[in-house]
């Protein structure tokens, strides 16, 4: 139970997707502009990361590693992934049109953001992670990745009235300030020895 | 042998998930039949659901405006859906206004029928066709101004309300890269069920009448689609007052005619508006009109006349030169086509004169 506190913490904090790694950072820029439509792509990529996580995890220990294609695992990941994210949209359309339509145009999104593909490759680099811990992992991995769009959109509407130099306007202030929070992030570090 | 297995498995993962997602759409997707209910149960038509509300209707014969083709990027297909509806999508958020929101309107190609649905749809729409029809001629009334005279297939009719306009369709051609939709009022009699004329004044750079000035043929086809819109004459037997200038005449065209055709007696006077001489259209017409309805009257007034035009007409703006024929317009009915601007003016002009707001009706374009 610790063991999974422990990952889970160091998956948000301290090995932050999106703060440590950089990855996810396209829909990251163009999306956090707005507070409302980053929370909601911020769970879609929680939900997604969490059980792509764990279907990968499935898939690689009892059909890929058994037949030795190991090497097979990119691709394999994309397409659970593509597949996985349809799936979703289908079962939500299906069952709850509210949630659909406040999370549905950013499904589609979700399918080429890396930071998802980032998740399922990071966990096999984890020696011994079994299923639970890969469970937990790709929950950590997109809360941390929520925290970051929230934290990001927050800042964004707070500065959205300010005079930024004509050059840094946009997508520049933004990288500037994402490298700011990433230092205040590694204090994090301290936290799981 | 790696190189089989590892192409063998990925072709089954593959496939499994191809079935998968089949499968799941076939039970997820399938929404069986739903009812649409329309106008308070005044039609009711079934409907295979999960498609759009735009296509559902389209298949049950119902046409809705709709100038982009259902990607939500021109906002003319707007319903009110009291039923049946979930709320309202991103999509359709730019395009609905706070009254229109409060109102359930709804741009109905982004609505998908899952369930029955109540909506209510104007009676006008029902009437609404498309056609591909035949240029049989045009044109040219003056040095910007054509007339287009579009025959409708052999066999077809059309009723229309003196007043409405068409949608014609411009072709994907080097200024657009896709068919445009513009819409011109109807200046046909409607009488004549088989055809329709437009009137269309060339407006540099754009897009559909520099396709009718420089394009178009004579005998081509073009598609079109109608009749649209609720300007039209009322029937409380007031006064009459035209004001248009250019190819704005064309619904006024149509409702003399029908003044004509009803041997309606109310007093008509239509003041064009227009700058010199030369920006003058269909004088021999409205020279007949005048000569067959004893209580109409034609005052064309031009702003700029030129020495040469040797004008003993009105001069003038067209606002003050109906300021001046009509002091008092209470009692009086006004009627504008033309752009906002011009429109704007008329009203101003109108309201200071004494007339209610409630009787001037107006086509902008």
């Amino acid at each position: 139970m610790m063991n999974l506190l422990v990952i889970f913490l160091a998956a948000a904090f301290t090995e932050n997707i999106l703060l440590a790694r950089f990855l996810g950072m396209c829909s990251f820029l163009a999306i956090s502009r707005q507070m409302k439509t980053s929370v909601g792509l911020g769970f879609a990529v929680v939900f997604v990361t969490t059980f792509t996580a764990a279907i990968n995890w499935l898939l690689h220990t009892y059909v890929m590693v058994p037949l030795g294609i190991e090497f097979l695992e990119f691709i394999v990941f994309i397409v659970v992934i593509a597949a996985f994210v349809q799936l979703v949209e289908m079962i939500i359309e299906r069952f709850s049109p509210s949630l659909y339509f406040s999370l549905g145009i950013f499904l589609p999104l979700i399918t080429v953001n890396c930071a998802i593909l980032g998740v399922s490759l990071f966990m096999l680099n984890k020696q011994g992670f079994g299923f639970w811990e890969s469970l937990v992992f790709g929950f950590g991995s997109g809360i941390g990745w929520l925290l970051a769009i929230i934290l990001m959109a927050g800042i964004r509407e707070q500065i959205k009235e300010d005079k930024i130099p004509a050059g840094l306007r946009g997508s520049g202030i933004t990288l500037i300030i994402t490298g700011i929070i990433a230092l205040a992030f590694v204090a994090f570090s301290g936290m799981i020895k | 042998m790696t190189f089989w297995i590892a192409v063998g498995s990925l072709c089954a993962i593959c496939g499994i998930l191809a079935v998968l997602l089949v499968i799941a759409d076939r039970y997820l997707n399938d929404y069986g039949i739903c009812k649409l209910i329309i106008n308070k149960g005044a039609r009711e038509e079934e409907v295979e659901g999960g498609s759009t509300l735009l296509n559902s209707l389209n298949s049950t014969g119902i046409f809705i405006p709709s100038a982009c083709g259902g990607q939500g990027s021109c906002g003319l297909c707007k319903l009110k859906v009291t039923a049946g509806a979930p709320p309202i999508l991103p999509t359709e958020e730019p395009h609905l206004s706070k009254e229109e929101r409060a109102d359930n309107v709804r741009l109905c190609c982004q609505l998908k029928v899952h369930e029955n649905m109540e909506l209510e749809i104007p009676e006008e729409l029902f009437n609404i066709r498309e056609f591909n029809g035949t240029v049989e001629s045009l044109e040219n009334l003056n040095h910007d101004i054509k007339r287009l005279r579009i025959a409708l297939p052999a066999g077809e009719e059309l009723d229309i309300i003196p007043g409405q306009y068409m949608q014609i369709e411009t072709p994907a051609y080097k200024k657009t890269p896709e068919p445009v939709y513009r819409a011109y009022s109807i200046a046909t009699d409607p009488r004549d069920k088989t055809h329709i004329d437009l009137v269309i004044r060339l407006v540099p750079g754009g897009i559909c009448t520099t396709y009718v000035f420089e394009h178009m043929k004579e005998q081509q086809t073009l598609a079109l689609n109608g009749p649209y819109g609720d300007f039209r004459l009322t029937d409380t037997g007031k006064e009459m007052i035209f004001i248009a200038g250019g190819s704005g005449m064309a619904p006024f065209l149509s409702m003399l005619a029908h003044i004509q055709n009803e041997g309606i007696t109310r007093n008509v006077t239509y003041f064009f508006g227009a700058r010199s001489k030369r920006d003058l259209i269909c004088l021999d017409k409205m020279a007949a009109f005048e000569a067959a309805l004893p209580n109409f009257k034609f005052v064309p007034c031009l702003s700029e006349p030129m020495p040469d035009d040797n004008w003993d007409g009105e001069t003038g703006l067209v606002t003050e030169v109906m300021k001046r024929h009509c002091p008092d317009l209470t009692e009086m009915e006004a009627y504008l086509c033309g752009s906002p601007g011009m429109c704007d003016a008329s009203v101003a002009a109108l309201t200071a004169n004494g007339m209610p707001a409630e009787n001037i009706f107006f086509d902008k374009f």
